[in-house]
């Protein structure tokens, strides 16, 4: 199935909730971030579709917003698609794809980890690589390094 | 000499405490297996046939408790930091530590972005030998074993005032 073929499907099916598609190497189609479980739950069970395997989710920072992109791989129909969904600086929410894919578990716990993007529905959502009690999401572009930590000095 | 002189058969040495202290401390140092990053496998390498620190009387121990030194092979996180304090203070006195690489010495690569390294296990822990490198090879870590034993051959058991 080609990417437009896809994004059609994902269109009639869910309507405004998905924004649109741009062509390029790695073809990606814009969502609403409230509606990716469904989005992903549909992918992964509609028989023409058979996105089996989640093989990357990873947030980025964009200078107005956050976002979560989704890697999806079938392996039964060979095709892959790419989702990309916005969320806001302030207070990020979004659904957790955990149940849709397993893999998902320690993907978000990273982005949680690394961008302080809230997966709503996961189920053990703590920092992952930095220390529990660590300050402050370090892969955001305005991330300063907390002075000390625990009483070590963490800067030269 | 005058008073001992044929007293005793041949087998007997005559020696300072220091000095035998210290020939026994220096000639059995037990590392701790505790490798943090590539340096271990340096570290490793060190320990295998082709190195041989056992030449040097060292045996890897597998706890901090029956260890003498404490080899930080590797970048040392900070959160790996505070487990590094917490095995240090499990070793029992006299005790060495010798910081392997650039990461352990400095922060290395990362010490001016990487937010997550401690710049420098000497900010915890107390370091006796520095080996650089990035990795050290398996001859630097012997150099750094050998100038900590000459640092405990001319260490005494006299407090000094």
């Amino acid at each position: 199935m080609t990417p437009q073929e896809i994004f059609d499907r994902l269109k009639s099916t869910f309507g405004d909730r998905v924004v649109d598609l741009t062509e390029n190497v790695d073809p990606f189609i814009r969502v609403n971030a409230g509606a990716i479980a469904e989005i992903g739950l549909y992918l992964r069970d509609d028989e023409a579709m058979r996105f089996e395997s989640l093989m990357c989710l990873s947030g980025v920072d964009y200078p107005k917003h956050l976002a979560v992109i989704y890697h999806l791989f079938s392996t039964s129909l060979g095709h892959k698609i790419t989702l990309k969904t916005e969320v806001g600086r302030d207070d990020p929410h979004m659904p957790s794809v955990e149940g849709v894919w397993r893999v998902a578990n320690w993907h978000e716990r990273e982005t949680f980890d690394m961008f302080g993007i809230v997966f709503d529905g996961h189920g053990d959502l703590r920092r992952i690589l930095c220390p529990d009690d660590w300050e402050g999401w370090p892969l955001r572009k305005d991330y300063e390094v907390q002075e000390y930590y625990r009483g070590i000095r963490v800067e030269v | 000499m005058g008073k001992l002189t044929g007293r005793f058969q041949d087998n007997v040495i005559v020696t300072s405490v220091d000095y035998f202290v210290n020939w026994a401390r220096l000639s059995s140092l037990w590392p701790m297996t505790f490798g943090l990053a590539c340096c271990a496998i340096e570290m490793m390498a060190t320990g295998a046939s082709r190195y041989d620190w056992s030449r040097l009387g060292m045996v890897p121990r597998a706890t901090p408790r029956q260890s003498d030194l404490m080899i930080v092979a590797g970048t040392v996180t900070l959160k790996m930091a505070t487990r590094v304090k917490k095995l240090y203070d499990q070793m029992a006195e006299p005790r060495y530590v010798m910081s392997m690489g650039c990461c352990a010495t400095s922060g290395g690569p990362y010490w001016q972005h990487g937010y997550h390294v401690l710049k420098g296990v000497d900010r915890v822990v107390p370091v006796d030998v520095y080996v650089p490198g990035c990795p050290p090879r398996p001859e630097a870590l012997l150099e750094g074993v050998m100038k900590l034993q000459d640092k405990i051959r001319i260490d005494s058991i006299a407090k000094v005032s």
